[in-house]
């Protein structure tokens, strides 16, 4: 009986497999029992987890961590899935060291999707990439684009001039896209910018801004709720549904920041 | 592309709907929330409602939910605000016909994509109806399947994804907890207040795909039900998942109401799932 739970795979002393005992309640009609359920950790395939995500989805792990390795075996899959797809899988969505695969519930059921995903990850190594695209953001930093760009100087120690050679200066690749449409998780941002989120999200940020969060930077497409911290803002529509490849950005791109000036920007925004 | 899956709130609704009118299931249809229009066909149409009550009326007449009707061209149906649950979906003969986009005649209403012209609807826009064969057929849904709908306050989950972060004095509060939906609730997702549930592990969560109607549970402790406008990816832990059976009852919920939550096993949910779906596709759910 699978309930969704499994094998913690968290770091240090915490990773013990436990057999807790999971109270499910099962209601019949006004009677109510109480049924305690042992779990048992989850099997590896092929260097993958499978885990229940709800009884529509399946999750598929590649260990624990933000690593190229998991990214790519990530990609490998995903490949795999789109040239070859399962008949009933909905969707599937790519993250960081995980693969979610949404299907139809009354043509799939989770074991037999675990048992063909099993032969796609036996697969996996013989699966080449295409050679990744390399893209140029022109981000124009700081100022009114910016605002959040002095109190990460700050928090750091830095001026927002260092900052920003900084943020440039690294080739960052794109891990996934989510959120929202077209938004691009790109990573990994140096150590030395590592910023916490706002303590509070801005109700909303203007579409093309550049911000930063943790060891990620990224892209805002649209005015979404945010609270990430802003540093810049590109001209660039990240997402164009009138064009073939709506989403400016795709998932294994290597892409670099630009600094610009403000009278460029303004003539990358109408050329 | 990080498009979430959006359509109908309510989506047995809206097949319920579009059968009545002799369309296929997911033709395109409008969903009303909590408030409904007033529309005038000029060239006539045959039309339903259904979900829930928002008062309907044709001209004078009272109109009921779950029955299809003529319209003429002059005559105007208007609806008012809900008397029960929190959406009505008007499905019209032939459908509504919008450029889709992505395979999809819906709505994404963060992005301004899709649907008509990507945003809500608002006075004096006209919509144009898919060729139909205009041939009346008076479709009553069966009072059974409108019982079996009408449920709300319980929603049935499975188990989160992470649901070993939580304590088990916390899984207690949450499946004991009544739950009310905050008015910040919308298509992207249903903000709970009640008992606040946190994880005394504080792991920082790798940001994974969500699936719809996932329970995530912010480091603020009140929980969110994640909805068919909701982000692809997150990076808050999921502590249950609301089942697919029950997800048109996320539809109905309105701001205010209460619900609790209700453990079921996987096996559970597909066969209430299933069960679900039998009912609907039996000669007996549609009386003509």
């Amino acid at each position: 009986m699978d309930c969704g739970s499994g094998k913690d795979f968290g770091s240090s002393a915490d990773s013990l497999i436990r057999a807790d005992l999971h109270f499910v309640r099962a209601s019949q009609k006004s009677k109510r029992r109480f049924v305690a359920v042992p779990l048992s950790p989850l099997p590896m395939t092929e260097g993958a987890q499978f885990k229940t995500a709800s009884d529509q989805s399946l999750l598929v792990y590649f260990g624990q961590e933000v690593t190229l390795d998991a990214h790519e075996r990530v990609r490998k899959l995903l490949h795999l899935l789109e040239s070859e797809p399962i008949a009933g899988v909905r969707n599937l969505h790519p993250a960081y060291c995980s693969l979610l695969v949404v299907f139809d519930p009354l043509k799939l059921r989770h074991g037999e999707l675990e048992a063909i995903l099993s032969d796609y990850l036996r697969r996996l190594t013989a699966v080449r990439l295409p050679t990744a695209r390399k893209l140029e953001i022109p981000t124009c930093y700081g100022g009114e684009f910016g605002p959040d760009l002095e109190e990460v100087a700050r928090l750091h120690g830095m001026t927002p001039a260092q900052v920003v050679d900084l943020h440039s200066s690294v080739t960052y690749v794109v891990y996934f896209l989510g959120f929202v449409p077209g938004f691009a998780y790109l990573g990994v941002l140096p150590e030395a910018l590592a910023t916490p989120r706002l303590a509070s999200p801005r109700r909303s940020t203007p579409p093309g801004s550049v911000g930063i969060a943790d060891h990620q930077t990224g892209v805002y497409p649209f005015s979404t709720p945010g609270g990430w911290r802003l540093i810049g803002r590109t001209p660039i529509a990240m997402f164009r549904p009138d064009q073939n490849n709506m989403s400016f950005l795709k998932i294994g791109d290597h892409v670099c920041f630009t600094p610009i000036s403000v009278a460029q920007f303004t003539a990358l925004q109408n050329p | 592309m990080g498009v979430s899956i959006s359509g109908a709130a309510d989506p047995i609704s809206l097949r319920i709907g579009n059968c009545l009118v002799g369309n296929p299931e997911n033709t395109a249809g409008l969903e009303m929330t909590l408030l409904g229009g007033t529309f005038v066909f000029p060239e006539g149409a045959i039309v339903a409602l259904a979900g829930s009550d928002f008062g309907a009326r044709l001209d004078d007449a009272k109109v009921d939910v779950g029955t299809s009707i003529e319209v003429d061209p002059g005559q105007t149906l208007r609806l008012g605000p809900t008397r029960s649950g929190a959406r009505c979906y008007l499905c019209v003969q032939g459908g509504i016909v919008v450029p889709p986009f992505l395979h999809s005649a819906s709505t994404h209403i963060l992005s301004g994509l899709g649907g008509f012209e990507g945003r809500a609807l608002r006075s004096r826009d006209v919509l144009h109806i898919g060729s139909a064969s205009k041939t009346f057929r008076k479709r009553t849904i069966a009072p059974h399947i409108s019982e079996h709908l009408l449920p709300r306050k319980v929603l049935r989950v499975t188990s989160g994804p992470q649901l070993e972060w939580f304590s088990q004095s916390f899984q207690h509060s949450f499946y004991s907890a009544t739950y009310r939906l905050s008015e910040q609730s919308d298509r992207m997702g249903l903000r709970l207040e009640g008992a606040r549930i946190s994880q005394p592990d504080h792991r920082a969560m790798i940001t994974e795909g969500v699936s719809l109607g996932a329970v995530q549970v912010p480091p603020a402790g009140s929980p969110i039900i994640l909805f068919v406008e909701q982000q692809t990816t997150g990076g808050y832990p999921k502590i249950a998942n609301v089942i697919s059976a029950d997800f048109h009852r996320l539809g109905q919920l309105r701001p205010r109401d209460e619900i609790r939550f209700e453990l079921v096993t996987l096996e559970a949910a597909q066969s209430l799932l299933i069960e679900q779906e039998k009912l609907l596709a039996s000669e007996e759910s549609i009386l003509e």
